[in-house]
């Protein structure tokens, strides 16, 4: 075979390379050629962060805001505390609004979501929620119930 | 005692014969032609080891995409949480499926292949008078086999995962009625650029570095008989085979467990 057509198809070859990777990156995983928005930090203390896992997302009126930086515990009041990265266009979220930890379908993962308030006043970078609702579980719940609490 | 002795000799041809291919290794690699002669005989190999091989890994990638959709639905359809085929379907076929089992077709197609020609080549004695001329074998001859494999192996890992992929959506969305919002949703929500898709790729171009290497050197150490041509293309395909599976489970190991 002349040597022109084996450039030609082996270019063809590494073209499809690439197209599959592209493929793999955006399609499957989701990646987004846009630069990362700027974001800032809020903070949320639980006293149960359930199965929150860093990368969840946040959202408000079931539109992604945001997504959770960090979990870690808070040595003095032994609750979570999670780091929330919120999109910098989001930047009137009303200061009595509260964080609440659901989850998306019966098994799905779990997210935070923010209930709006009714504050004048908005959140800023590096403040916290003042109310937070824990994860549901389902076994304390029913253990609740069983023992009339 | 002659048991004995018979068994230590065994074992310090084995590992003779390890330090051989480390060493051929070292002399392919370093020694890479100049670029002007190097690259149409890589663009050669590359044509003939990696397009192809296109064929039997789109093939057996759809197939197995498709049976991982009926098997991902029967078993997901018990929990009601059939929308997660998608993610299962991608990450079976980035993190593990894409990888290995291209690996192993490469082996068998692409393999045997080299380890044949190039043990026919020690048997006519073309490689000693290739040497006789002033041609370096290992420059002229196993250097860009070598090169095309390890290029050719995680280019035909990544087509694998797409076409299974597609394959996997085709049975699930468009014969089982799985929502196709979630199907795509789910997957993009669970896989992971840089810890599934890369470490994806990672496995495929150790696969590919191993494979390559075990087929060209058995070609090139293998007994210059027709018996011993027969013998290392046996090989080739069971050392790369048991190569591959054993260091899946290691890199596995290393990327994924949590320890």
């Amino acid at each position: 075979m002349a040597q022109r057509t084996v450039e030609v198809i082996v270019g063809l070859f590494m073209v499809a390379g690439i197209a599959a990777m592209m493929v793999l990156a955006l399609q499957v995983s989701g990646l987004t050629l846009k630069a990362p928005e700027s974001s800032y930090t809020l903070y949320a203390n639980f006293n149960d962060a359930g199965g929150l896992t860093p990368r969840a997302k946040v959202s408000m009126a079931g539109v992604t805001v945001g997504k959770i930086r960090e979990i870690t515990l808070n040595r003095e009041t032994f609750q979570a505390r999670v780091v929330i990265d919120v999109d910098a266009s989001v930047d009137n979220i009303p200061a009595d609004s509260a964080a609440v930890i659901r989850t998306s379908g019966l098994l799905g993962e779990q997210y935070i979501d923010i209930s709006v308030g009714g504050d004048m006043e908005s959140l800023g970078d590096g403040d916290t929620f003042y109310s937070t609702q824990s994860a549901m579980n389902l076994e304390r719940m029913i253990s609740n119930f069983a023992s009339g609490q | 005692m002659e048991k004995l002795a018979s068994f230590g000799r065994r074992g310090l041809d084995i590992l003779a014969s390890l330090g051989r291919s480390g060493r051929f290794l070292a002399g392919v690699v370093g020694g890479v032609p100049k670029p002007s002669v190097g690259f149409p005989l890589l663009l050669r190999q590359l044509y003939s080891i990696g397009v192809l091989s296109l064929a039997i890994i789109v093939v057996s990638g759809l197939f197995i995409g498709m049976v991982l959709g009926l098997q991902g639905y029967t078993i997901l359809s018990d929990y009601g949480s059939e929308a997660a085929i998608g993610q299962m379907i991608a990450l079976t076929l980035v993190r593990e499926l894409g990888p290995v089992v291209t690996a192993l077709l490469f082996a068998g197609r692409a393999g045997s292949a080299l380890t044949a020609e190039i043990g026919l080549m020690k048997t006519t004695e073309q490689l000693s008078s290739m040497e006789m001329m002033g041609v370096d074998p290992l420059r002229r001859v196993i250097a860009p086999r070598l090169w095309a494999g390890f290029i050719a192996v995680p280019v035909l890992a990544a087509v694998f995962s797409v076409v299974g992929i597609w394959g996997g959506m085709m049975v699930g969305v468009e014969w089982l009625g799985v929502f196709e919002g979630s199907f795509w949703g789910n997957m993009q929500s669970s896989v992971s650029f840089t810890s599934d898709v890369l470490n994806g790729v990672i496995k495929s171009i150790v696969f590919g570095f191993v494979c390559t290497w075990i087929a060209v050197y058995q070609g090139y150490d293998c007994v210059p008989t027709s018996a011993g041509i027969s013998s290392a293309t046996t090989k080739t395909v069971v050392y790369s085979s048991l190569a591959v599976l054993g260091l899946d489970f290691v890199l596995t190991a290393v990327m994924f467990g949590d320890f």
